[in-house]
């Protein structure tokens, strides 16, 4: 510090003492200036743990019906996630049907699939319970069985029996042809 | 200082319940009041500066080791995808690289005053000891961490250091192969800097703690480089909050500065091009070179014609700093009243910029290009591989000649008798 | 007024003259790097300085350059179809800020076939990219590159213009650089000369006089005029498509300059506030304090 300035008192922590205003302006200005530094320094530290580019550009995925044998099932992969196709046999659907509105919340069929292609369901394979796969083809109702804790699905996907508190749930999909799927 | 008490006085309830349970408040209070001398001037900011490095450089590192793969496969591009795909990515790894350029930086900046001021004599060695451990270990992670990346500099850096063990006799060669865990470096040396990589770090942030203690016992040095009379304290200390908190934080603020110019506008230039080409274990660079901050040190390893005598030299050059309060034989601590060390100490600044130059250098190009030399042993007069060992020479006669034997022969200028009197106006001491 | 001035000034000397030493070896430092080759001409791009970005229009180009012409032998592992899209990207359009959406980007990823596998039987087969697909890679593998090319595999071009020192300015200088060799260069039919190639043709050199700049290059001359018909109507010369592809590559090797640029430039407002605030405090709590 060139400009030094003498005091032969030598500081008693008090300055000035007759500006008091001002001179807490400034030091709240600072501290505030460095609040918000360090504010924006965390965003990016933060965000840096948000879906990365690359893993939101894998965020569609499309599939070919054909692959799938009436009365059975396909289990593709979509975003790290199991998504079960079912080609389901007229008597599953008619089933389902006639039930109404049932499961959690209640849903009729007609609602989880799309129109003129009711023979196919596609939901995520992911038990709405703790996230288990269901196993297909089991439990009380026809549809799936979760093994991990006991919740039964019906062929529509609807949670019936169990802990599960909602449906397998179905992913934004639209039909690009008759036999072709894009899922996402 | 050592004999600082505490003075704080526990006001609420909540604070008398923790003092005696956890004196933590205590603990911090101790050091916002910690009695500092006024006459420290921005030379002495650079250990909050470095605080601050460190701190984001551990961060930043946490962050980045999210997204890296240390798989000789997949890391080089996993680098780069955090520059493209990450969200701020690329700010987030510019930081954490031109952050170890400015960690050097202001280290180096803080040995300097160490030097000049002479912090590390009596009762300070154990700051300036622990300090070049911090130093040394500061080296190790910086080496281990631009190896990561997998570039060429990374992948020949590390071939080139990791040979220097194999030059130990006997049992250099095992050594070499356990240290790589292979006969190349190769997946198994990746992994297990990664690891190490991120354990030192926290190695250096617990040897920061015990700097700290140090300091804390010893107490601050100043530019005059006296210790503190007892009946002086009141008039010639200051607390160290707000006085010192204020002065560290505006010249972190600059030092940010400086940081953002690189980081935003010049974030490869203290790197090398050859890092954005992928490790390839079949084809050396041209010419390969360490980062700049390591450069004085390996030009003395290339001064030295002997492999083994090289890393000696090294690893001496080094090591010299740890002995330092020793070979000091000085009474008087500050060089402002020393002129005959201080023109020494000129000219070994100048000798290590002179071997930071001469490390990117190839040894056997001319320093003069032109002009007449001869052949003296193993190169040309006219060589950096000469420059380098005359600089060389110096280097270790300024601390293993000049330290002892000037402290017992100059006469230095009169030291003041306390810390207030340079302060006061000429007239008013002659008065 | 400091009794010791004399003292403290010196040290600032000391500093002063070791900045200055330090800034003549910067000055100094490029003309050495550059060695034996010669040094980059300009290629006055508008991405260059701290206000910099990119021109779209010239990235469009540069990226017809590479798909005609470079990417035949050249791969680029670290781009994807999607980049194209992104902000400050040759086809970034506001309308689709997710780059996946934008038709441009779309069409062009269809135009392209990458190698998959069947999810049912396994079966390796080709199909139309996606926006998520890398640029396709002309060789399966190293090896096959290399051996397809006379055993020099030819370098992937994604960070390229970070990967040699003045990136783009080499990049445009290089290909647009070629010459007839010197008489007196022995070379062989599968070296090319350029004098703005890294190398040191000393040992090859026959000829009179200096040995002359640059060195060998397994890459014969790429551009000839008119090999591309650009879409905006631009002239094709061989100086024009080396300027756009080296433009292009310096994007593909630092897609987010733009941004770093405009963000740094708030940051640095940011801290110069900050540290006029800060040193405004510091003179206050210092004020009548002698030190």
């Amino acid at each position: 510090m060139a400009e030094s300035v003498v005091n032969a008192e030598g500081p008693d922590g008090q300055h000035g003492g007759g500006d008091a205003t001002r001179r807490d302006f400034i030091h709240i200005a600072a501290g505030a200036a460095a609040v918000g530094a360090g504010v924006m320094v965390a965003w990016p530290l933060i965000n840096q743990m948000n879906p990365a580019a690359d893993t939101l550009a894998l965020a569609s995925i499309e599939f070919d019906l054909t692959k799938v044998q009436e009365g059975q099932q396909v289990v593709i992969k979509w975003q790290g996630k199991p998504v079960f196709v079912r080609y389901r046999t007229p008597a599953e659907i008619q089933k389902v049907s006639a039930e109404g509105a049932v499961g959690s919340p209640p849903q009729t069929d007609v609602e989880r699939t799309k129109a003129g292609h009711e023979k196919y369901l596609v939901v995520i394979g992911s038990c709405t319970h703790l996230g288990c796969v269901p196993t297909f083809g089991t439990g009380d109702f026809g549809g799936w069985f979760c093994p991990c804790h006991g919740s039964h699905y019906d062929a529509s996907g609807r949670i019936r029996k169990g802990p599960a508190p909602l449906n397998l749930v179905v992913p934004n999909y639209e039909y690009m042809s008759d036999t072709r799927v894009k899922i996402g | 200082m050592s004999d600082h008490e505490s003075t704080y006085v526990p006001k609420t309830a909540i604070e008398r319940w923790m003092d005696t349970r956890l004196p933590i408040i205590r603990f911090g209070m101790d050091y916002a009041n910690l009695p500092t001398p006024r006459n420290l001037n921005y030379w002495w900011t650079f250990g909050g500066i470095l605080a601050l490095c460190l701190m984001t450089q551990i961060i930043t590192g946490i962050v980045l080791a999210m997204h890296y793969t240390p798989n000789t496969a997949l890391a080089f591009a996993s680098v780069e995808r955090i520059m493209r795909d990450v969200n701020g990515g690329w700010l987030i790894r510019y930081v954490h690289a031109n952050g170890a350029s400015m960690f050097f930086i202001a280290v180096y900046l803080h040995m300097l005053r160490g030097l000049y001021y002479g912090s590390y004599k009596a009762p300070r060695e154990m700051i300036w000891i622990v300090g070049c451990l911090i130093f040394f270990l500061m080296i190790a992670t910086a080496f281990l961490g631009y190896v990561l990346p997998w570039g060429q500099m990374s992948f020949w850096g590390a071939e080139v250091i990791t040979n220097l063990i194999g030059a130990i006799p006997v049992v250099g060669e095992p050594i070499l192969i356990w240290l790589r865990g292979g006969p190349a470096i190769d997946n198994a040396t990746l992994n297990r800097f990664f690891s190490l990589h991120y354990l030192l770090p926290f190695v250096i942030a617990g040897c920061v703690v015990l700097h700290l203690w140090a300091l804390h016992a010893a107490g601050q040095n100043n530019p005059v480089g006296i210790l503190i009379p007892k009946d002086r304290q009141k008039k010639d200390m200051l607390p160290f909050h707000p006085y010192f908190t204020v002065k560290d934080g505006f010249a972190i603020i600059l030092f940010l500065i400086l940081f953002a110019v690189f980081v935003f506008y010049q974030p490869n230039a203290l790197g090398h091009a050859d890092n954005y080409i992928p490790a390839n274990p079949l084809q050396t660079p041209a010419h390969i070179v360490p980062e700049w901050y390591m450069l004085p040190f390996y030009a003395i390893l290339r001064a030295i014609p002997d492999k083994f005598g090289g890393v000696v030299a090294m690893f001496g050059a080094i090591g010299v700093l740890f002995v330092l309060p020793w070979l000091d034989t000085s009474k008087v601590r500050s060089m402002r009243y020393r002129p005959t060390m201080r023109t020494c100490f000129i000219i070994f600044l100048f000798v290590c910029f002179g071997l930071g130059w001469c490390g990117g250098q190839l040894p056997d190009a001319p320093v003069v290009p032109g002009m007449p030399s001869f052949n003296l042993f193993d190169g040309q007069l006219n060589s950096y591989l000469w420059l380098t060992r005359l600089l060389t020479a110096y280097y270790f006669i300024f601390f293993l000649v000049l330290m002892p034997f000037l402290g017992l022969r100059e006469k230095p200028l009169p030291v003041p008798a306390t810390i207030s009197e340079p302060v006061l106006p000429v007239t008013e001491q002659k008065g | 007024m400091i009794s010791n001035e004399k003292k403290t000034v010196s040290f600032r000397k000391i500093l002063v003259s070791l900045t200055a030493a330090v800034g003549l070896v910067a000055i100094a430092a490029p003309a050495m790097a550059a060695g034996g080759a010669k040094h980059p001409r300009e290629g006055n791009f508008s991405f260059e300085g701290p206000f910099g970005t990119y021109d779209q229009g010239q990235l469009q180009r540069g990226y017809k350059v590479y798909k005609e012409v470079c990417a035949s032998c050249h791969g680029m592992d670290l781009m994807h179809f999607r980049n194209l899209g992104d902000k400050h990207g040759p086809f970034w359009n506001p309308k689709y800020p997710n780059p996946n959406d934008n038709p441009v980007v779309k069409a062009l990823a269809k135009e392209a076939q990458v190698p998959d596998i069947d999810s049912e039987t396994g079966e390796a087969l080709m199909r139309d990219a996606t926006t998520a697909d890398k640029f396709p890679n002309p060789y399966p593998n190293a090896t096959a590159a290399a051996a397809a090319n006379g055993g020099a595999m030819p370098p992937d071009l994604s960070v390229m213009a970070k990967a040699r020192h003045d990136g783009a300015n080499y990049i445009y200088s290089l290909l647009s650089g070629y010459v007839t060799p010197p008489a007196g260069l022995k070379m062989t039919s599968a070296q090319h000369y350029n004098p703005y190639m890294a190398g040191d043709l000393t040992p090859f050199w026959e000829g009179k006089g200096h040995v002359p700049p640059g060195g060998f290059i397994a890459m014969p001359a790429p551009l000839r005029a008119g090999q591309v018909t650009y879409d905006d109507g631009t002239e094709a010369t061989v100086d024009q498509m080396a300027k756009d592809v080296a433009a292009f590559i310096a994007w593909t090797s630092e897609p987010k300059a733009t941004e770093r640029k405009q963000m740094g430039f708030g940051v640095i407002i940011f801290l110069l506030l900050f540290a006029g605030i800060t040193y405004a405090s510091y003179r206050r709590i210092w004020k009548g304090v002698a030190h």
